[in-house]
């Protein structure tokens, strides 16, 4: 999110880091002038005002080291579990993917309680999955968010904005039972791993539309109107200039709205029941998909070769959506503003 | 190449403000008509209701007649963008696309309306940037981002990225009021350069600059605040200067110089 609002605000001519920087600087500046003995107008020496002066400083020094304990507490209260998490997953997970066959095979013919096998079904799935959810939420979320930014005026507006909220609104479990309900009970298809994708597109979309938004009210006003100001049609300064000059910014929001999709466990629960064998086909049949892995075994955490397999596969969603963000974050280096 | 301006009778609305009323006046060709008059009279949005920018602001609405030559601007099946490809524009604080090199930059305006052809683009971007008094600096570094140049050049850029298009109008809103005086005769030599190919207009707070760069000069006044601003006179800027027909001109001139 940080480098959204920096690369963001890089569009304007704005740099507001410096800028706070000489503000710092003038108050302390500031906070010199009664040590150096200067009075106030309507002051005589004799009322004192050194130490009158003095005291609002020692308050300003106390709330500063208040305040500076506090984040630093709020900093260490963040920290601990995030540290504590990744230690556990790591130290009991990664000897698992160090396994040769971890990258490569899949679960069939492997019992619970045996050792061997791979993760590859699951991985290939799981990126399938987040591949055509992305496919489709991701055209829809951008053009939805140009619409509102750069078209939208009066009613119809304000009724997709408000459905963009609602939307963002709904637990997973409840997008997902409203596919089922579509999908299974209505329309009588069976359960599939496209079934669960619809159901992460509905989490999706509002996700991208809101970033996607954020970034294109960034983009200043006076580029668009420089494009119109050369002839250029509206449709095209939306494309070449507006969406051009928010690109990193919406990359950045798309990869936010996937990471959130590819743990999502209670649609796969309900749309895509798991298989240990490779499945290429979105369509039909069970589907394997990490998060459902880590739950199948989950229920066998008694056997210690199923609890290593759910801490492996909790390593491997965990770095692939590290990955995901990697390539994510040069792709919208490599189309940042550039000064 | 370059067109006169004939305006009539023109209103201007923001939603329901009226913040221009009844201007009218000719701009000739191949000169440089200066607006000037104080803060708020509404020179900025005349300027913008003469290539249909001003309508792009929500509730934006002119009433009355520009006729461009003999085209009326207005006309109900003028296209606003052909309009603009006309008469081009030039805002107060300079405006290049941050993710564009300096070549991007004044190739815009043509490569956003499908020119591919380099061979010809270079030429432009070229020629653009020679009548723009910036090509000897920055030749070396056209692929560089146009954003990284100075303030004065980055105005000289949107100049030259405004002219690439081959306007018959270029209309410059206080195009120096973020330039020291450097930069500031750079460009107003420019602007005496430009004014044998284009018409010009520009609005400025700068009397000198008036004196020294137009041929012609429009004063606006407001009556008072929330009124409507109004043209109080146009003519040779000699004859503004030196020998108003209205009081208010004089004042305002006077006061100016102290
Ligand atoms: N976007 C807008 N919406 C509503 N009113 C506006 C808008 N822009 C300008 N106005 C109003 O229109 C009037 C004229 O403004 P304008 O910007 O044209 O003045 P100006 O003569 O260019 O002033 P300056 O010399 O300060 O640039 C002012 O009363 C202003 O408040
Ligand atoms: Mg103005």
């Amino acid at each position: 999110m940080s480098t959204l609002t920096r690369e963001g605000r890089a569009t304007g001519d704005r740099r507001p880091r410096p800028q706070h920087e000489d503000q710092r600087r003038d108050r302390r500046r500031d906070d010199q002038v009664p040590d150096e003995g200067a009075t106030p107008p309507g002051q005589g020496p004799d009322a004192g005002p050194l130490a009158e002066m003095g005291s609002p400083q020692r308050g300003r020094a106390v709330k500063d080291a208040v305040a500076r304990v506090v984040m630093w507490g709020a900093f260490g209260v963040v920290m601990i579990p995030l540290v504590w998490i990744l230690y556990t997953v790591v130290s009991r997970g990664v000897h698992l993917l160090l396994s040769s066959t971890w990258w490569t095979n899949n679960q069939r013919n492997i019992n619970s309680g045996d050792v061997g096998g791979g993760a590859r079904h699951a991985i290939e799935g799981t990126l399938m999955m987040a591949g055509i959810t992305a496919v489709i939420a991701v055209p829809i979320g951008i053009l939805t968010a140009v619409y509102l930014v750069e078209y939208g005026r009066g009613g119809l507006a304000r009724a997709i904005s408000f459905t963009v909220d609602i939307l963002s609104g709904i637990p997973s479990i409840v997008a997902a039972l409203f596919i089922y309900a579509v999908w299974v009970t209505t329309f009588g298809i069976e359960r599939s791993g496209f079934a669960a994708a619809l159901a992460l597109v509905l989490l999706m979309i509002p996700v991208v539309v809101r970033s996607t938004e954020s970034m294109l009210t960034l983009v200043p006003n006076e580029l668009r109107e420089a494009a119109y100001a050369l002839g250029v049609p509206k449709w095209v300064t939306v494309v070449k200039v507006v969406l051009r000059t928010a690109f990193s910014g919406i990359v950045t929001g798309v990869l936010l709205g996937l990471a959130r999709i590819m743990g999502e466990t209670a649609p796969l629960l309900i749309l895509a029941p798991y298989t240990k064998n490779f499945q290429r086909d979105l369509f039909s049949g069970n589907f394997p998909t990490l998060p459902m892995m880590i739950n199948q075994d989950r229920g066998d955490i008694g056997l210690a070769a199923a609890a290593e397999r759910m801490w492996g596969a909790s390593l491997t969603l965990i770095l692939l959506v590290l990955l995901l963000n990697l390539v994510g974050r040069i792709i919208a280096r490599a189309g940042s503003v550039k000064t | 190449m370059a067109k006169r301006i004939d305006v009539t009778d023109l209103n201007v609305y923001y939603s329901a403000f009226k913040a221009v009323e009844g201007v009218s006046m000719t701009v000739e060709p191949r000169s440089v008509t200066a607006f000037i008059g104080p803060s708020g009279c509404g020179k900025s949005t005349f300027l913008r209701t003469l290539n249909r920018m001003h309508e792009v602001i929500a509730g934006g609405r002119v009433e009355g007649k520009v006729m461009l030559d003999n085209q009326d601007l207005y006309a109900p099946n003028m296209d606003p963008v052909a309009v603009r490809r006309t008469v081009g524009m030039v805002f107060q604080r300079p405006n290049p696309f941050p993710t564009m090199s300096i070549y991007d930059n004044v190739a815009a305006g043509l490569r956003l309306n499908g020119v591919k052809n380099k061979k010809s683009l270079d030429g432009v971007v070229e020629t653009s940037l020679k009548s723009a008094n910036l090509w000897n600096e920055v030749k070396d570094r056209l692929g560089k981002p146009g954003a990284g140049l100075s303030g004065g050049q980055q105005q000289r850029l949107c100049i030259a990225r405004a002219i690439a298009v081959q306007p018959q109008v270029l209309l410059m809103d206080e195009p120096c009021s973020a330039l020291d005086p450097i930069s500031t005769l750079a460009i107003e030599d420019l602007v005496s350069q430009l004014k044998n190919e284009f018409t010009i207009v520009i609005v400025t707070h700068n009397m000198q600059q008036a004196a020294r760069v137009s041929d012609r000069t429009a004063f606006f006044n407001l009556r008072a605040t929330g009124e409507p601003g109004r043209l109080v006179e146009i003519g040779d800027t000699t004859k503004i200067f030196n020998n108003p027909t209205q009081q208010a001109t004089e004042d305002y001139i006077s006061g100016r110089f102290g």
